[in-house]
């Protein structure tokens, strides 16, 4: 844009453009300064410090990056990141294919069924973390629930008595990334929905009189016109898969190998153990979370823009 | 070309069969915490059998629930009201007899989503037109500063969240919960992309005729972007609901729980009265659930625009 030059009269149109854009916005900024930057800000300043529950104000005594040295030789950090990763590595890819799959196999079905559909994949979402959990935790009981009464001899015969599942080290993750699956479904089925809609059908039908198959036409066509949704989907699944929480807390308290980074940071934050109430060191933890999660999105952004 | 046609019906076929029963495995936790909340204790614990349906429609399950605690019907703490009474004490109104806790939750819960889609619903909708329209200095950095902080996990931020709120005395009120919720920037970001369609001319037109920014804003704008408000207003709820985490940590006292919170500390208390735990999700839940069925068409909407330019 080239610089006009500014005379009285645009002067004066830009300064009631800067007062009224400021007055509107002003009531969101006030809560978006001060309960998200302020505190995004505050984050990064405590996490250098040996800040605690009690400590008056916001910071401690400034300790420098140590809490970040001690952050990469704290084994159960170690064993809490691994584990995040392990759910977001399992669960990104499937419920992004899971979700493509659905999403194509109910875009074209008439209105209410499409919506009957997309209703019930948005169910386990809905239905809130607190009461899913409550559920599941008796379903996967391991004396009255279903799945040890539907596997075990009485009835398909699959396992040999009973499973321990949300006890048992070999089990109770892949549990909490199956739960984690059906409440993250939801949303991404809904966008494909979306976005299959919108695929432009021109393309579509000169693809076809060129004698592209169903399977070129998706993947040639169709995929890449939905590259914005998907790469909006891997965002926010990552997001969503790294903050599993509501189902650690109430379901093993990070027990049997399912400790993850959120609830590790709760736990040192809020829990009474030998680091009771650490803000500062918790803080770290969360810093580091966090530029894990720009990494990730940053990446994801980069293949999706070379594709 | 036959052959071709005919797979792809059995395809088809094949698909929506997977699909059904998909359908009816993502709707059974649903079915057993409503079936669960009406059986019988029993039933519940029968170990060598699979109790499809309740062999009796009990309802002691919801009388022990509601006979757990009582707490007073109706608080509401005025925030920063501190910092104006002589004493510095907090004003806090209280009213009503003692009621059953989970009622108590439950207008809690009610109290805070709605009063958190209220207020977002107003900032989102005013700061989303003004960064769609308003051609104000600074613009561009305040909406660059808004994407960063959408890509952001909320939780990252929730420690030195909650040493604010313990500063400004809002720990254990559900102000707590609501005013971060109404901070988080998708709100103005989903308003923002409904507020680009307003025509520019029809916001000149009435400019020239002499309306106020305010006047434009409440008879220009507002009606058209009213789907995006409704779209927000429901994400809103349906969020600040089940946004766990935020509850837990900031409402520590009982009386102050929400429906979601308190059935976690029931859960955590009493883990092995299945039945009670499965009444308080059913009440947890299924107000959600009907929020969700009524206002369907509009949460789909949002979803969709706020992933358009995401």
């Amino acid at each position: 844009m080239a610089k006009q030059p500014k005379t009285a009269m645009t002067r004066a149109l830009q300064r009631r453009e800067n007062i009224a854009g400021y007055l509107f916005m002003l009531p969101s900024l006030i809560f978006f300064l001060g309960f998200v930057v302020f505190p995004m800000f505050a984050c990064v300043l405590i996490s250098l410090t040996d800040a605690n529950m009690i400590s008056e104000g916001m910071l401690g005594n400034f300790v420098g990056l140590d809490n970040f040295i001690k952050l990469f030789q704290d084994k159960e950090f170690l064993e809490a990141l691994k584990n995040t990763f392990i759910i977001v590595v399992v669960s990104v890819p499937t419920v992004c294919a899971f979700s493509l799959w659905v999403g194509s196999a109910i875009y074209k079905l008439k209105g209410p069924v499409l919506s009957a559909f997309r209703c019930i994949f948005y169910l386990p979402v809905v239905t809130g973390s607190v009461a899913v959990t409550v559920v599941w935790q008796w379903m996967y009981n391991n004396y009255y629930g279903i799945f040890n009464q539907v596997l075990g001899p009485k009835g398909l015969g699959l396992i040999q008595g009973r499973i321990n599942w949300l006890g048992d080290e070999r089990f109770a993750l892949w549990c909490i990334i199956l739960i984690l699956f059906t409440t993250s479904v939801g949303q991404p089925i809904v966008l494909y929905v979306s976005a299959l809609g919108n695929v432009d059908q021109t393309l579509v039908e000169a693809a076809q009189v060129d004698g592209a198959t169903d399977f070129q036409v998706f993947w040639k066509v169709k995929w890449a016109q939905m590259m914005p949704t998907t790469l909006y989907i891997l965002v926010i699944t990552t997001i969503n898969s790294f903050q599993c929480f509501a189902l650690i807390q109430l379901l093993t308290k990070g027990g049997a190998g399912t400790n993850t980074v959120m609830y590790h940071i709760y736990y040192t934050a809020f829990k009474l153990t030998e680091r009771a109430g650490h803000f500062g060191y918790a803080n770290a933890m969360g810093v580091v979370l966090a530029i894990f999660i720009g990494i990730l999105s940053a990446v994801q952004f980069k293949l999706a823009k070379e594709k | 070309m036959k052959i071709q046609s005919g797979r792809s019906r059995a395809y088809k076929i094949v698909s929506l069969i997977i699909l059904v029963i998909l359908a009816f495995l993502f709707a059974f936790p649903l079915y057993w915490i409503i079936t669960g909340a009406f059986k019988n204790a029993s039933d519940i614990n029968a170990t060598d059998r699979v109790v499809w349906w309740p062999s009796e429609w009990v309802g002691t399950n919801f009388d022990n629930l509601l006979d757990k605690r009582s707490a007073p019907l109706w608080e509401l703490h005025v925030p920063l009201s501190e910092w104006f009474t002589r004493d510095h004490t907090q004003i806090v109104f209280s009213t009503g007899p003692e009621v059953p806790a989970a009622f108590r939750w439950l207008i809690n819960a009610v109290f805070m989503c709605v009063a958190a889609m209220l207020l977002t619903c107003l900032t989102a909708a005013m700061a989303g037109y003004a960064l769609a329209k308003k051609r104000f200095t600074g613009r561009a950095i305040l909406f660059g500063l808004i994407v960063c902080a959408m890509a952001l996990p909320k939780q990252v931020i929730l420690i030195p969240l909650l040493k604010e709120m313990n500063a400004l005395h809002l720990v254990n009120t559900l102000w707590a919960v609501i005013f971060p919720t109404v901070g988080w920037p998708f709100g103005v970001f989903l308003m923002k992309q409904f507020s680009e369609g307003i025509p520019g001319e029809i916001l000149e037109a009435a400019r020239i005729d002499g309306a106020s920014e305010l006047k434009t804003f409440s008879t220009v704008v507002l009606p058209i972007v009213k789907p995006g408000i409704g779209a927000l207003a429901i994400f809103t709820f349906i969020n600040c609901w089940n946004d766990y985490f935020m509850q837990l940590v900031m409402l520590t006292s009982n009386n102050n729980a929400t429906m979601p919170l308190g059935i976690a500390t029931l859960q955590a208390e009493t883990s092995t009265d299945t039945g009670l735990l499965m009444a308080g999700a059913a009440l947890a839940s299924l107000p959600i659930i009907a929020v969700f069925l009524t206002f369907q068409k509009y949460f789909t909407q949002g979803i969709t625009m706020g992933a358009v330019k995401g």
